[in-house]
This record gives structure tokens, sequence and C-alpha cells, in this order.
């Protein structure tokens, strides 16, 4: 009922936590086992390991959160010899998400982490907004998300499913580039790019001035784009922004999903993958669906 | 770590804008040391639209054999003044225990320790006082508040213990700063909780005994996973170069971490 088969991802349910919000999974396998998951999405990985943005580096918001975390990650190879161990046996497919500031640095990156086991897919993280340089206009410049695209195409061993930015003014010209580059999937959407500003001290709350907004917020951006976008290209997408619940993945689902990632809600329940997974059955006996892949896009379809 | 729907036994305002809450549940016998925290998500069930994250809160005091635990915070934000509106017998959504609390045992048993705390820094060395007294040290307070309006828990602290309270206008106690009566006050091991610029002072006036800070900060996850509450480590050669506090901490060595 809920078996979803993607670009090099047998997935035994459509749910998985999203990129930066599940670190590379060592603190939640404390609290579930991580094999009830779809798949997990591990933490960007940079060439070189990274510190981030000076705090603060959240913000809460009505309905959602400011994050400016910068990439913090140990790089590419501590990432592969500490954490990649932790999924060798296989138990849970594992999506690496591939970010850089420079097109060789993402390439090498790419190409590194494809050639590990216990990695199945790579997602290659065009989008983030929190990064000097990079990041953001890999994912705002069609004809430059493409050229990258197709240079990690080239040496990933892997399916490389693309990160997709909601700040930009076409949003399906963005994903028909990176399809006509060679992606094997899309993944949508990243943060969108926000602000807040403290009344005290009159200035803005993050150490970064701005940072990427997330949660039930950004749900209906999520949403739209994944309408407009399901319907001009024919590869998957893996669907995110705000889900908290199992209605939300169905809404997903309609839009145009193929699966679905979980990200903010994982800090306000640490519990919250492991219930939509139980949920979601339920859900689907009552609306007489007896297979989720029946749902991709019925909000569209004639 | 659990996470759970824990009963309110007692809740009230014990000074201005400070609550004390009692809760009640299966988790308090979880707690391992004093100074841990929780992470408390306020009007879960309401379908309120904010606040979305939760709020970590220091566990002031801890009963196992009665199940109940006491958590003393402020109220101001958005968050904390929901939270200060629940009434007894209602249920709230807690993670926890979490974080690393006081080392008791870097005070030698039966010896002396200093326990120093600033306005809302002073609930969670109220279970580290009453634990380490179990351990047959000998205690002394110096808590620090603002105004007389603002002392919470000084009677409480003087059962434990000597306890000097400072006020920075004189209304209550001695009128100046904790740092001013350390050299009054002869201990083996220090313990301190409070705002940044009181652990930066106390940092550079105790030097040659042990001394702990716990440390406050925005957080997500709470959990270790999200990197929000990150702060850099002052040794540039550590492997890492980094502490969490939430899951790290929030208890450090003195000048392990940066203060920020």
């Amino acid at each position: 009922m809920l078996d979803v088969h993607l670009p090099g991802l047998k997935l035994k349910n459509p749910v998985m936590p999203a990129s930066g919000c599940f670190a590379f999974g060592a603190e939640y396998s404390n609290l579930y086992d991580l094999k009830v998951l779809g798949a997990v999405t591990i933490k960007a990985a940079t060439l070189a390991p990274r510190y981030g943005n000076p705090t603060p580096r959240v913000a809460e918001t009505p309905g959602g959160m400011l994050n400016a975390i910068g990439l913090q990650n140990p790089g590419v190879d501590e990432i592969i010899r500490k954490e990649l161990p932790r999924f060798e046996e296989n138990k849970v497919p594992v999506i690496a998400n591939i970010a850089g500031s420079e097109m060789d640095d993402y390439v090498l990156t790419a190409e590194k982490m494809s050639q590990q086991s216990a990695v199945n897919a790579l997602e290659l993280n065009i989008s983030c907004p929190n990064v000097k340089h990079g990041g953001i206009t890999f994912g705002t410049v069609p004809e430059v998300a493409a050229e990258l695209t197709a240079k990690v195409k080239a040496v990933s061993e892997k399916p490389v499913y693309v990160k997709l930015s909601p700040n930009v003014t076409d949003i399906v010209a963005m994903a028909k580039a990176v399809e006509e580059a060679g992606a094997d999937g899309l993944s949508m959407i990243n943060t969108l790019l926000g602000m807040r500003i403290d009344l005290r001290t009159q200035k803005p709350v993050l150490s970064n001035l701005t940072g990427g907004l997330s949660g039930p917020a950004i749900k209906p951006v999520a949403i739209r784009m994944i309408y407009e976008v399901s319907q001009k290209v024919s590869i998957p997408i893996i669907g995110m922004g705000g889900i908290q619940n199992a209605d939300d993945v169905i809404e997903f689902f309609l839009a145009g999903a193929s699966a679905v990632a979980v990200g903010t809600a994982n800090f306000v329940d640490p519990f919250v993958c492991p219930k939509i997974i139980t949920e979601l059955p339920e859900k689907l006996n009552a609306m007489g669906v007896s297979d989720i892949n029946e749902l991709v896009g019925r909000s569209w379809k004639k | 770590m659990m996470q759970e729907d824990m009963r309110v036994l007692a809740h009230e305002e014990i000074a201005d804008q400070i609550f004390k809450l009692k809760l009640e549940g299966e988790m308090v016998q979880t707690i391992t040391e004093p100074g841990q925290f929780v992470h408390i998500r306020v009007g879960g069930e309401s379908q309120s639209i904010a606040p979305l994250l939760r709020r970590p809160i220091s566990i002031s005091s801890a009963d196992p054999s009665t199940k109940t635990m006491t958590l003393i915070y402020r109220s101001g934000g958005l968050g904390t003044s929901l939270l200060s509106e629940t009434k007894i017998g209602e249920k709230i959504d807690v993670l926890g225990p979490l974080g690393h609390g006081f080392p008791v045992d870097a005070t030698p048993l039966k010896g002396k320790a200093l326990v120093i705390g600033g306005g809302v820094g002073v609930p969670p060395l109220y279970g580290l006082s009453q634990a380490l007294i179990e351990r047959g040290v000998h205690v002394t307070h110096v808590l620090g508040f603002r105004s007389a309006k603002d002392v919470f828990y000084q009677a409480e602290f003087e059962k434990l213990g000597r306890t000097i309270v400072m006020t920075e206008d004189g209304t209550s106690g001695k009128q100046g700063r904790v740092t001013d009566v350390l050299d009054s006050v002869d201990f083996d091991a220090a313990y301190t909780c409070g705002p940044i610029p009181m652990l930066r002072a106390l940092e550079h006036a105790i030097t040659e005994k042990p001394l702990f800070v716990s440390l406050e900060q925005r957080m997500g996850c709470g959990i270790g996973a999200c990197m929000a509450c990150v702060t850099h480590t002052t040794d540039p050669n550590d492997a890492k170069g980094y502490r969490r506090v939430c899951c790290d901490g929030p208890v450090f060595k003195a000048r392990e971490v940066e203060l920020c």
C-alpha cells in the first residue's frame, strides 16, 4: 500500500526525514529504529568541513522558523568514515545531500559520496540560502543549475535528485532545465528566504541577517510549486515544506509528489516520522485508496 | 529521554513574572543529574498557529519517589506567556530529560561548594544544592537579582546552607553583584548559571578552583540534530571545534566554550 519505487530508491513507505533536520541519524536512532523510515536524507556534505554561521541561527516565526545554520558539517571524508557506517547494512535507504560553493567542489563531493555502498541516491543542494557563495546562485539561474546537474550526473554512480529553491520567479523553468540536464528526480522545496527584526535591539534576529523559512507556514507555496512542476516534467518529485501529519502527506501526493520529506516537524515532535507512517494506511483506507501511488498528481489529472 | 504528557500538580507565580510549575510523570525517574532540562511544547493540541517550536526550561528539582519535578521559568515571550496560563490538572507535552547537568562529584565528599546564580538562572541550582548536600557537601549560595520583586526561593536555599542574596538596587539583601562577595567564601568547586556577563565575570574571577557554567541558547530540536545551539570551543586545536549546548551541555567546564 505504501511501497514507492523511484530511481535508486525502493522505499517501503514514502516518508523520510528531510536533509538538515535529522543530522546523520545518530540522535534519532536513540529514539526509534530508523528502519521504519522510507529513507533517510542525511545532512548536506561539503568537500571541506564547515563550522557554519555564528549564533543566533534560528528564530521562530508564526507557523514556522527561520534558520541560518550555514551548512555546518565535518566534510565529505569524515562523513563517509564516521557517519555512513551507521547505514552500512542497508537497513534503510540513504539519500546523501551534497552542497558546495564552486562547481568543482560539488562535483568532487558528489563523486566521492556516490561511490559509497550505503548511499542509494544523491540530493544536489543548489538551493541553500545560508551560504555566502554558491548554493543559491546555482539554484536561481536555470543555465547554471543545468550545467552543474550535468557535471554531477557525469561522475555520479547513483541517481541524482536536484533540490530546487522556491526563491525564483519561474520554478517550472528551473525544473525543466535540470530535467533536461539529466536529473533523475527533484526535491522541492527548500526554504524561503526571510528575516525577522528584534524590536528591542532593532536589528535582525539572526546573525546571518536572513534565514530560510520552513514549517507549516510554507506548505501552500510547496503545494503550488509541486502542482505546477509535476505537470511539466516526467521525473518524480520528493515533496517537502511544512509537512506535519498524514493529511499533509496526502495533500503533497495529490499535488504531484511521489514521496515526501519531513523537516521542521522533527524538531517539534521527534517521533513525527514514525507517527505519520503509522497513520497513513488508516487515512488511505478511509479514502478507499489501496496504493498511495494512485494519488500522485490526482489534483490535476483529468 | 522520552516524550510524555505530564500532569500539572501545581502552578503559581512566585516573583515578578517568575512561575513555579510542578509536573508529574514517569520521566522524572529518568533524570540523572541536576542541571538537565526539558523541552516543552506549549499549546500542542490547541491547533493555534504559534508557537511552533518547543521551549527549553531547566529542571529546578525532582523527586523520583513521587514522580514529580519542579520547573521555575520566567514568563515573557509568546511561549512562556501561554505556558503560564496552564491550569492545575491539565497536561503538558514534555520532551526530556535532556542534556548533561552539573557534576556533583567535582566537589569532594564532605567538601565545600559555592553555588552562584543570577536571575532566572537560579532554578537549576536548587536541585544541584540538594544533590550536593546528599553527598555531605557544605554549600554556600550567592544569588543575584535585579530588585526585591525579582527575588525567589531565598527561604528554600537558606534551608540548604548559607545564602547571600545580592540585588543591583539594594532593595533586598546586599547591594551589588555576585562577584563582590566571592573573597569571603571558602570552597573546593563552584557552579553557576545566569546571564552571560555574570558567567564571564566568574570565569575571570575563579581560575584556581573547578568552575562549571550552565549556558542558555536558542534551540531547535533540543537533542543535538539541528545544530542551532552550537558554540565554539576556546581550544583552537579541539578536534571538533564546537559544542552543542543542548546535548554536549548545557553545563560546561569554565572556559571550555566561548560564552555567547
